[in-house]
């Protein structure tokens, strides 16, 4: 609502009394001041645009893939008292992995997140896994069977290399990090 | 609908039943934690609720339908729905000493009028966390312990003591709270102001007095609010309402922050940190030792613990700001000016934390994601089988464990991550104008915030 004065007049609208002058000089003053306001807001938009466009492309942008010769990989894992051994198992895009899963107590299973394929093994009977490791990242294993308390907390990691989905989420971090300074730098 | 007292009442004593099961299960259902009916119930579906939903959005809604401060509620007030005339409050305190003013009651200690102990607890149910989690009798026994403290502070203190100066979730989810989209809220403060009946605050024939000690007109954070609605009851002006509005309006006035808040902050998210390397990690030894409460490697593991959240992280993060300080070159100050210096130094500690609300709700969220979902199938079987015992109520108790969007986690970690992390970044700066420092200051804080999220995702991705 625009604002009026006691006597009805706008104070939008210099008084007729006031000196040329002084009206010339709040007009020159005020408009630099408001033009920068909104120069500074429209850089502001501007910055956000190129972060949020910056950070999708660090997250989606297709890169090409470059690592070893997609081989056959043979991996033994141990599983006793809530804990897979090795921990981390690291193979190369495109491998055939063959994971054989051994107990050495109870029955226990092993489940891995995002190929959605799971086995189990009990003492003397292994388990086995085939699989090519057709996509990127680090994907959890977990116990499939339960196996007593911690059993939701057994958990191991298969990092399939070169781990592009860390490195673009890294990426994308510091890249937002950056954006948000400069979107909300003041100087 | 918010004004009535059924929903609410009816919320609450759903969540009793429930936490009464919870702790029979855990007392005599199987001790195998994913098939007993208070391990799924509490750490999977509750903890899920509370951090994925209620939190971000209703602040501290969970606190008002809670079954733990009930009983001591309804003792307290003498009523189980309908309050008594005048919205009076009984302790043992009304008996005994009848003292004019507060209803009788007692009021909560001055100097425990903070959440150092709600920290203290939280810090507490840290240390014992791989065996509460997994163990439904250890669970049933805190909660129970919840439960009687609940009580007994209410037979002695007026109003919610326990919720609001002791209970060990009410300190972060207060905090966290801060970032909801909602909010109770006077609607002019003028009105407040020549009303001298305050109502809100001692109750009427309508309601209570607000449960959380609070004078609606200095309200200005969700962070001792639960949303309980006694004020819109009791308020004879209309002059308190709930608003939709923009989610971490709290945060928008940085100063004078507190430093038990900022502590909570800080430990909050130390603890995150510390679960995700035990609990998600591929460290098997780690989780028994972690769960071998008495044992010296526990001894070991409670003292790292107990360093890295009270030590580690709150030093670098007063480092962050110290540097920040250095790097605006302002002179030093002279000695007659130290006390002043040192204070000065503590607010700006507590007010920078405020970055600490988003970046720990996100990192929250982003653990909780962790291992809810490829684990909340558990609550299928759980249902029908509460004791694990064989029994098939539903229809339900069969049904395998079958991860949820197991393949999706990161996809749904890295963007809730990327938004607490440039919401913390802003509020940094922000800190930093507010009191009147250059931009550079806020420098050393977002790289807290960004190495805080490059820590977890590699951790959680690498």
């Amino acid at each position: 609502m625009r604002e009026t004065s006691r006597q009805g007049t706008s104070r939008q609208e210099p008084a007729l009394s006031l000196p040329k002058g002084n009206r010339a000089i709040g007009t020159l003053n005020a408009a630099p001041a408001e033009h920068r306001r909104f120069s500074l807001r429209k850089a502001q938009w501007f910055a956000g645009g190129v972060t949020i466009a910056l950070v999708l492309a660090a997250l989606l942008a297709p890169l090409p893939v470059v690592g070893a010769p997609p081989q056959e990989q043979r991996i033994t894992i141990s599983a006793h008292t809530f804990a897979f051994e090795p921990g981390t198992v690291r193979v190369n895009r495109g491998d055939t992995v063959v994971i054989s899963l051994e107990s050495t107590d109870v029955v226990h299973g092993l489940y891995l997140d995002g190929y959605s394929i799971s086995t189990q093994a009990e003492p003397g009977r292994p388990g086995e896994l085939r699989f090519t490791a057709d996509r990127g990242g680090a994907f959890h294993f977990r116990c499939a069977v339960p196996c007593g308390n911690l059993h939701p907390f057994m958990i191991g990691k298969l990092i399939v290399g070169p781990n592009l989905t860390w490195l673009r989420a890294v990426a994308a971090s510091l890249i937002a990090t950056a954006g948000a300074l400069v979107v909300f730098w003041r100087t | 609908m918010l004004r009535g007292r059924w929903l609410q009442w009816g919320i609450t004593v759903f969540t009793l039943a429930v936490f009464l099961l919870v702790i029979v299960t855990g007392l005599f259902g199987t001790p195998a934690g994913n098939h007993n009916f208070g391990i799924v119930y509490v750490w999977l579906v509750w903890w899920a609720l509370l951090k994925l939903l209620l939190v971000p959005l209703m602040g501290r809604f969970w606190c008002s339908v809670c079954p733990i401060p009930a009983p001591g509620d309804w003792l307290q007030r003498r009523a189980i729905i309908t309050p008594r005339p005048g919205g009076k409050l009984y302790t043992v305190a009304t008996k005994l000493l009848r003292r004019p003013g507060s209803a009788g009651a007692r009021p909560w200690p001055k100097l425990l009028r903070n959440i150092w102990v709600q920290n203290l607890g939280f810090l507490s149910v840290a240390l014992f966390s791989a065996l509460i989690l997994t163990s439904p009798l250890a669970t049933a026994l805190i909660l129970l312990g919840f439960i009687l403290v609940s009580l007994l502070v209410s037979l002695f203190f007026e109003r919610r003591a326990f919720c609001r100066y002791l209970c060990p979730i009410g300190g972060f989810v207060g905090v966290y709270g801060q970032m909801a989209p909602v909010a109770v809220r006077v609607k002019d403060p003028a009105v407040c102001a020549s009303h001298t009946d305050k109502a809100c605050y001692v109750g009427s024939d309508a309601g209570y007095g607000c449960p959380y000690s609070n004078v609606l007109q200095k309200l200005e954070t969700n962070t001792t609010c639960s949303m309980c609605g006694e004020c819109l009851r009791t308020c004879n002006k209309d002059n308190i309402a709930f608003y939709v509005r923009m989610p971490g309006a709290d945060l928008l006035d940085t100063r004078g922050r507190r430093l038990d808040e900022a502590f909570n902050g800080l430990m909050m998210l130390g603890a995150a940190f510390i679960y995700s390397v035990v609990l998600i990690g591929p460290d098997g030894p780690l989780k028994v030792t972690a769960r071998a409460v008495g044992t010296p490697g526990w001894f070991i593991y409670a003292a790292a613990l107990l360093a890295f959240n009270l030590v580690a992280v709150p030093g670098l993060f007063w480092l962050c700001v110290r540097v920040g300080q250095a790097l605006t070159g302002k002179p030093k100050a002279v000695i007659g000016q130290f006390a002043a210096r040192n204070r000065k130094r503590e607010s700006l500690f507590a007010d920078y934390a405020t970055v600490l609300v988003p970046l720990g709700l996100a990192i929250w969220v982003a653990f909780t994601l962790s291992f809810t979902l490829t684990n909340l199938s558990y609550a299928w079987s759980a249902l029908s089988d509460p004791f694990g015992w064989g029994w098939n109520l539903f229809g339900t108790a069969s049904i395998a464990w079958t991860p949820y969007l197991s393949g999706m986690i990161p996809y749904l970690q890295v963007p809730v991550l990327l938004v607490g992390l440039i919401i913390a970044v802003a509020l940094g700066l922000r800190t930093a104008h507010q009191h009147q420092q250059p931009s550079v200051a806020a420098l050393p804080v977002s790289a807290f915030c960004a190495l805080a999220v490059v820590g977890l995702l590699t951790l959680y991705m690498a």
